[in-house]
């Protein structure tokens, strides 16, 4: 596939893998924020390929595993409610809250479907006008564009029976948190490719500032990845910090202005509470008063739902690159993808499962 | 005064309407409409003796291999399936197909030439009777490829909203050769393993053809029977260890159960794993491994080395096995695991898929 | 978090209002929103993401990144003949 294959290609891995060794002279720790990057690295066996020295530690770039138990309590009782199409992308349905999940609601009757895009839950919307179409917004910035796409078309079509349950968080806050936090070990980040096609990355420059951390925005190829941490190693080891780009092929500093604008008239800033982290201040996106008759948490009034995180989990220290999925005691023993304790091991995406379905146990 | 007569348009029969064109209830009921329907629609295209004969279990005639002073006795292969394939059509193939092959291929994998099918049908009220023929002829067309007959049959018919169109389920058994033993726990350290062609095309034409992940291709089910490919891969080599059709869960879930079962590790060259191009962008946009989608129409075989060079010779020059190649090897590590070498050179575990394999968005 | 991958635009359209288009992934074709590409032609290649471009692939930046991967092999190939390291 073109702009695809090219970056498998196995003798430029090898070539970016000896520059790598090369470079390195010291031991280094590396934070690649997206999910879907420690996805490859691990399909790819890449951390096998890299010398010892490099530590690569995994972000919390998952939004499946980060989304609030609290807001998977409130989308379980909407789409246990009669007269509700409840609409998600695929891999939320496993995600457990406190004993459920979406595949149970499906099984017992609920209308759960899995949509491929927001458009499809808009034109379910359209097309059942008796029924209210509701769709789980999560996502980081890149999904964001299209979920207020689809608030605006359902505005446009006169829609009465569609809303959305907002579950956004941003990267920029979250590096933030886990660079002022005082048991910090990442030392350089692989920036997420493709949430900075959408946002750019004007942002980093005043983290990388504040924190002397190199920033490199990674796409998700094997080469793509290498050469993204190829990049930061030489920061490091000649004692840089600056914000730079390794997916020069869809990213810009600016990003997509007209995707930004558009996320700026539908949503604002606001707290977000991240699984396993806890709240981190203006780290998410909420739906504007604007809007308020598409937002599915003032459409649905699913009040105080107690949700109980699993004590043995310590997701939140994966996810803050503080521990390794091997490193929990629970880890492929009680806690396995067809029973997950936490977050991480839900998502396809989250590390747990990453290490789980690709080696180490 | 002249009494006014309602004009009469002619004489007019209560007689029930024959219902040619949508299956009801009442055809699954066991009176006369059933008979009709089985006269009409089953019978013609499957016609043997058996079938005929009407009795409530075909009886058939079979040579039982017997040995001088002892009672003769002989291995069966039996397998069943239910079939509930959604859309009932779909580019390559339709549940008809399927319910054929699908069934030929589990008796054939055992080593066995498959000889009688027997086919339930559960028929949803109101389904299409011109579809249930289509379906029907597609089964005939199978049978004859596959040289089996369907010698006994059930129709019901349940209401509608149950069934989704219809189901089917056929048994089917065969006699295993007395030379022959084959089965999942005997694969050896030292076999090669063989691939009959690429994987993942059954799994992305069924997802393309239900509509709603909204990607259009030009990939066709794979669905096909492979006894006969079976066949002359035995007649050529007696030391075959292992024959499996990836079916659902795709090659990686075959390959992960013949490791556990023989405990032997199991270790494939992810190069050489054939996949068409258009299958790997579909996973590409879905996000899916074409190691986990199914496949009805390939095989996985496991022999000594020394056979495999022959074996492969015939089965590319044998239908459905043309695109034959070896992808890996089994080793007495890891026991029970399979690894597959990536195109960087890597090694990775391949391991069973959990549950439903979803679309991911990260 | 972002499965994304390029598509090449065979087709544009309205839809609903919206500009939207057909595109080809090798042999597998889908519908995606080319709103936030405005400047999108046929034969431009777009990053698409659940349904959306977000960006078109820039050739002339793929062409350079390549490029420069290749220099760094090269370099690599004249040290070490043949290994895999």
């Amino acid at each position: 596939m073109k702009h695809l294959s090219e970056y498998r290609d196995a003798d430029l891995v090898r070539g970016v893998l000896g520059e790598i060794k090369r470079t390195v002279t010291c031991p280094w720790v590396i934070m690649e924020i997206c999910g879907g990057q420690t996805h490859a690295i691990m399909r790819y066996g890449l951390d096998q390929l890299l010398p010892q020295d490099l530590e690569l530690v995994h972000g919390p770039g998952c939004p499946v595993c980060v989304t609030s138990l609290e807001l998977i309590d409130k989308a379980l009782a909407i789409a246990s409610q009669p007269g509700v199409i409840f609409t998600s992308y695929g891999d939320m349905l496993r995600v457990p809250s406190s004993g459920n999940d979406l595949f149970s609601i499906r099984a017992s009757g609920g209308d759960v479907r899995v949509v491929y895009t927001p458009l499809d839950a808009v034109k379910l919307a359209y097309q059942n006008p008796e029924k209210q179409v509701v769709f789980f917004a999560i996502g980081f910035e890149t999904t964001a564009p299209a979920n207020c796409m689809s608030v605006l078309q359902a505005k446009t079509m006169g829609l009465e029976n569609y809303s959305v349950l907002v579950s956004h968080v941003r990267v920029p806050p979250a590096m933030k948190a886990i660079l002022s936090s005082p048991h910090n070990r990442v030392q350089g980040f692989l920036a997420a490719g493709h949430v900075c096609a959408v946002m750019g990355y004007w942002e980093y420059p005043p983290i990388v500032e504040q924190y002397k951390v190199p920033v490199v925005v990674t796409g998700f190829e094997p080469l793509d990845i290498l050469q993204g941490i190829l990049l930061t190693l030489r920061q490091l080891e000649q004692g840089r910090a600056e914000a730079e780009n390794a997916y020069s092929r869809v990213v810009t500093f600016e990003g997509n202005r007209k995707a930004q604008a558009i996320i700026d008239q539908v949503f604002t800033d606001c707290d977000r509470k991240w699984r396993g982290i806890g709240i981190i201040p203006a780290s998410g996106w909420c739906m504007r008063d604007e809007y308020a008759k598409f937002d599915a948490e003032k459409r649905f009034p699913v009040s105080h739902i107690n949700s109980e995180e699993s004590t043995i989990c310590i997701a939140g220290q994966i996810l803050q690159g503080l521990k390794k999925p091997i490193e929990c005691p629970a880890f492929s023993g009680r806690c396995t993808p067809e029973n997950p304790l936490g977050a991480t091991m839900v998502s396809s995406e989250g590390a747990c499962a990453a290490y789980y379905q690709y080696s180490r146990r | 005064m002249t009494q006014e007569f309602p004009s009469i348009q002619g004489l007019v029969c209560p007689v029930p309407l024959p219902h040619q064109d949508q299956i009801l209830l009442g055809h699954g009921s066991g009176g006369k409409m059933s008979h009709d329907l089985i006269n009409r629609m089953f019978i013609p295209p499957f016609d043997n003796p058996s079938l005929r004969a009407g009795d409530d279990a075909g009886v058939v005639q079979i040579l039982l291999e017997e040995t001088t002073g002892k009672t003769a006795t002989g291995r069966l292969a039996i397998s069943t399936d239910s079939h509930v394939v959604w859309p009932l059509f779909f580019p390559g193939g339709d549940i008809g197909r399927l319910a054929i092959c699908g069934t030929v291929n589990d008796v054939a994998m055992m080593g066995a030439q498959p000889r009688f099918l027997s086919a339930g049908f559960v028929i949803e009220e109101g389904f299409r009777v011109d579809a249930l023929s289509m379906i029907v002829a597609s089964m005939q067309a199978a049978v004859q490829e596959a040289g089996v007959e369907i010698v006994a049959g059930d129709t019901k018919v349940v209401q509608k909203g149950k069934a989704d169109g219809l189901y089917i389920t056929t048994t089917g058994v065969g006699i295993i050769p007395s030379n022959i033993e084959i089965g999942g726990a005997r694969a050896q350290p030292g076999d090669v393993v063989i691939l009959s062609g690429s994987i993942g095309d059954h799994g992305i034409a069924v997802l393309a053809a239900r509509g709603d992940l909204g990607f259009e291709t030009e990939v066709q089910s794979d669905v096909a029977p492979l006894n006969y490919l079976v066949q002359s891969m035995l007649q050529c080599s007696q030391r075959i260890h292992v024959l499996r059709d990836p079916t659902r869960g795709g090659l990686a879930t075959s390959l992960n159960e013949i490791a556990r079962q023989s405990k032997v590790g199991i270790i494939i060259d992810g190069v050489r794993v054939p996949v068409k191009p258009a299958v790997a962008s579909a996973c590409e946009l879905l996000g899916f491994d074409p190691l986990y989608i199914a496949n009805e129409g390939k095989l996985i075989a496991i022999l000594p080395e020394e056979d495999a060079d022959n074996v492969l010779d015939v089965m590319r020059q044998t239908r459905y096995g043309e695109g034959a190649v070896v992808i890996g090897e089994v080793k007495d590590v890891p026991e029970g695991r399979v690894l597959m070498k990536t195109a960087i050179g890597s090694t990775r575990v391949v391991d069973i898929p959990s549950g439903e394999i979803l679309p991911r968005i990260c | 978090m972002c499965l994304g991958i390029p598509g090449k635009i065979v087709e544009i359209y309205q839809s609903n209002g919206l500009r939207m288009g057909k595109l080809d992934f090798g042999g597998v074709t889908r519908e995606a929103c080319l709103e936030y590409v405005p400047e999108a032609k046929i034969g431009d290649y777009a990053l698409i993401h659940v349904g959306f471009a977000l960006n078109l692939v820039s050739e002339q930046e793929a062409q350079e990144t390549l490029e420069l991967l290749r220099q760094i092999s090269e370099i690599e190939n004249s040290l070490q003949p043949g290994e895999i390291g």
